[in-house]
């Protein structure tokens, strides 16, 4: 339940608490049920990002996401940044509800700024983040209230280039080529045959916008306007949000049902 | 001076209380005094022989027992015994320039042993302010502590970093509450509180009696005079947090005793423009500067 995760975090400030629960005891009829403990538990995702596709290239990281956040099967918010800078050294992705990974971004901010106040010349890189997020996704799971979220993690510090993903029932594993969502049945594919351990920048960027092509035309909740990420030793850069030029005067699609069972 | 719920019962000295009614031992039935009368006996004794041994706080006796008491001229003593524990520390100066905020602290080392760089008396709160603590180090940790639990819950509330002047407020405020109840003591120590804004830099003091002042130049701890006469002589309003950082590190070699106290570390940090607005430790290349800079205008004054 919230306040109890709250008080694990340790904030013990003056004021206002963030979460005013209040407790209604509910009749139902051998026992007294707790309605606000139902309601607390995350039961479907309403606002949800699409996938996300990471890959490691020869000076780091690479990730791309569309920029969609869809409502059901609306497709509502066509400019959410779904890709975040954590720090000097890790860079997040996330696909599912989007009101959950901003969450996630207030504990990460809360993480960074405990690291970075303590001013020793050292800083959390992308390993222990990514830990950090396995131990916070795995424990909400186990109290049937998760962050609906796929995580991609990557960095680079000191030279070691680092990729990994968590799932929302806390999975998580490290790769050289993650992807969530759909993009794990039509990205990861292709990303087996083609991906090589000295892609240039140029060659991984290609290879994104392959795969990220292919979830265009076939994932119903992606959209036509995708942001790169590069993570190097030097930095994190987002580029500036593009479409993909797509081609679709096939032939089938101009008169698709020609030929359909049962046409005439 | 350890604060202690005394009711004091010294006949012999001149202008002692009669403080409740009590003179001697007489009990009031009243429901407090049953509770306090074991251990009013109790602390006779002690204080008896406590007072015997205590020469010079002749000023405050009997009014400075808790920090619940008003002597009657007016004074809390506790809360002024507790700023002479920051008086007893090495000294702290803050000083706001043009762009920004210095502050330095002269980190009197208590054993060779220490590695440098160990015990740091200037903490960021958040990241657009520090602190730097004289006084008991122990009590200062719990106000940083504090500081950067205001500063959290404030920008987790309010969406955007704490202005400092609220932040100094809410710290005034905690220091304050420890010098209201007879079962906490005051905080033994002073705090400089640094921050870089909207409104721009800005620099408070915090002392232990909960006062909260900002200051262009502060100073606090051994050498405080001698520093305020030298911020004093500064240009402050013209001077960049560079130029800055070397004047705090001139200003705190020269009021350093070299007879009194042995080796001493000197720990700088600065807000400004050229750190990005954020608080952290001087760079170590500029701090370097700033050491040699001292060390040779003090050999000039010497050499004079």
């Amino acid at each position: 339940r919230e306040e109890t995760s709250d008080r694990e975090r340790g904030r013990g400030a003056i004021g206002v608490s963030e979460k005013m629960t209040f407790t209604i005891p509910i009749e139902n009829g051998n026992g007294v049920k707790n309605a606000e403990a139902d309601s607390q538990r995350t039961l479907y995702p309403y606002v949800t990002g699409t996938s996300v596709v990471a890959i490691k290239y020869k000076d780091g990281i690479l990730m791309a996401s569309d920029m969609g956040g869809s409502y059901g099967s609306t497709l509502r918010y066509k400019n959410i940044e779904r890709m975040k800078a954590i720090g000097k050294h890790s860079l997040l992705g996330a696909s599912g509800e989007i009101s959950d990974f901003q969450e996630i971004l207030r504990y990460l901010d809360e993480l960074m700024l405990n690291d970075n106040m303590w001013d020793d010349g050292n800083s959390l890189g992308p390993k222990e983040v990514h830990n950090y997020l396995t131990r916070v996704m795995y424990n909400r799971r186990n109290k049937f209230n998760p962050l609906w979220n796929t995580l991609v993690l990557g960095g680079v510090k000191n030279g070691e280039k680092y990729l990994g993903m968590v799932s929302m029932i806390g999975v998580s594993f490290e790769d050289n080529h993650v992807a969530t969502g759909f993009g794990n049945h039509l990205a990861r594919p292709i990303l087996r045959d083609e991906w090589r351990e000295d892609l240039s920048f140029e060659e991984g960027v290609k290879l994104l916008e392959k795969c990220m092509r292919v979830l265009l035309y076939r994932d119903r909740s992606a959209i036509n306007k995708l942001q790169i990420a590069k993570m190097t030793e030097e930095g994190v850069t987002v580029s500036e949000p593009y479409s993909l030029k797509t081609f679709w005067d096939f032939k089938a699609f101009t008169n698709p049902t020609v030929g359909a069972e049962g046409s005439w | 001076v350890k604060t202690r719920t005394v009711f004091n019962i010294q006949k012999a000295k001149i202008g002692a209380p009669k403080r409740f009614g009590f003179s001697g031992l007489r009990t009031k039935k009243t429901p407090f005094s049953d509770l306090c009368l074991k251990s009013l006996e109790e602390e006779a004794r002690r204080s008896r022989n406590n007072q015997r041994s205590r020469k010079m706080s002749s000023i405050g006796t009997g009014y400075d027992l808790s920090v619940t008491t008003f002597s009657p001229d007016g004074r809390v003593f506790q809360i002024e015994y507790a700023a002479k524990a920051v008086d007893n520390s090495g000294t702290v100066v803050g000083i706001k320039c043009k762009d920004g905020i210095v502050m330095g602290v002269e980190k009197l080392i208590a054993s060779k042993m220490m590695l440098p760089g160990s015990n740091r008396r200037i903490h960021s709160v958040h990241r657009h302010a520090g602190m730097a603590v004289a006084g008991l180090a122990a009590d200062g940790r719990q106000i940083v502590a504090r500081a950067k639990s205001e500063a959290r819950s404030y920008e987790s509330v309010y969406g955007d970093a704490v202005p400092v002047k609220e932040l100094s407020e809410r710290v005034a405020s905690y220091v304050h509450l420890c010098t209201l109840y007879w079962w906490l003591r005051p905080f033994g120590c002073g705090v400089i509180l640094g921050g870089y804004d909207r409104d721009g830099p800005q620099l408070y003091m915090i002392e232990p009696s909960g006062i909260s002042y900002r200051y262009f130049g502060a100073a606090i701890g051994k050498g405080k005079q001698a520093a305020k006469t030298e911020i004093e002589k500064l240009n402050l309003s013209e001077m960049t947090c560079k130029e800055g950082v070397i004047e705090v590190a001139k200003i705190i070699y020269k009021l350093h005793d070299e007879a009194k106290d042995k080796a001493f570390e000197l720990e700088m940090s600065w807000i400004c423009d050229e750190s990005k607005r954020e608080h952290q430790k001087v760079p170590d290349d500029l701090l370097e500067e700033a050491k040699t800079a001292a060390k040779t205008a003090l050999e000039e004054m010497d050499a004079d």
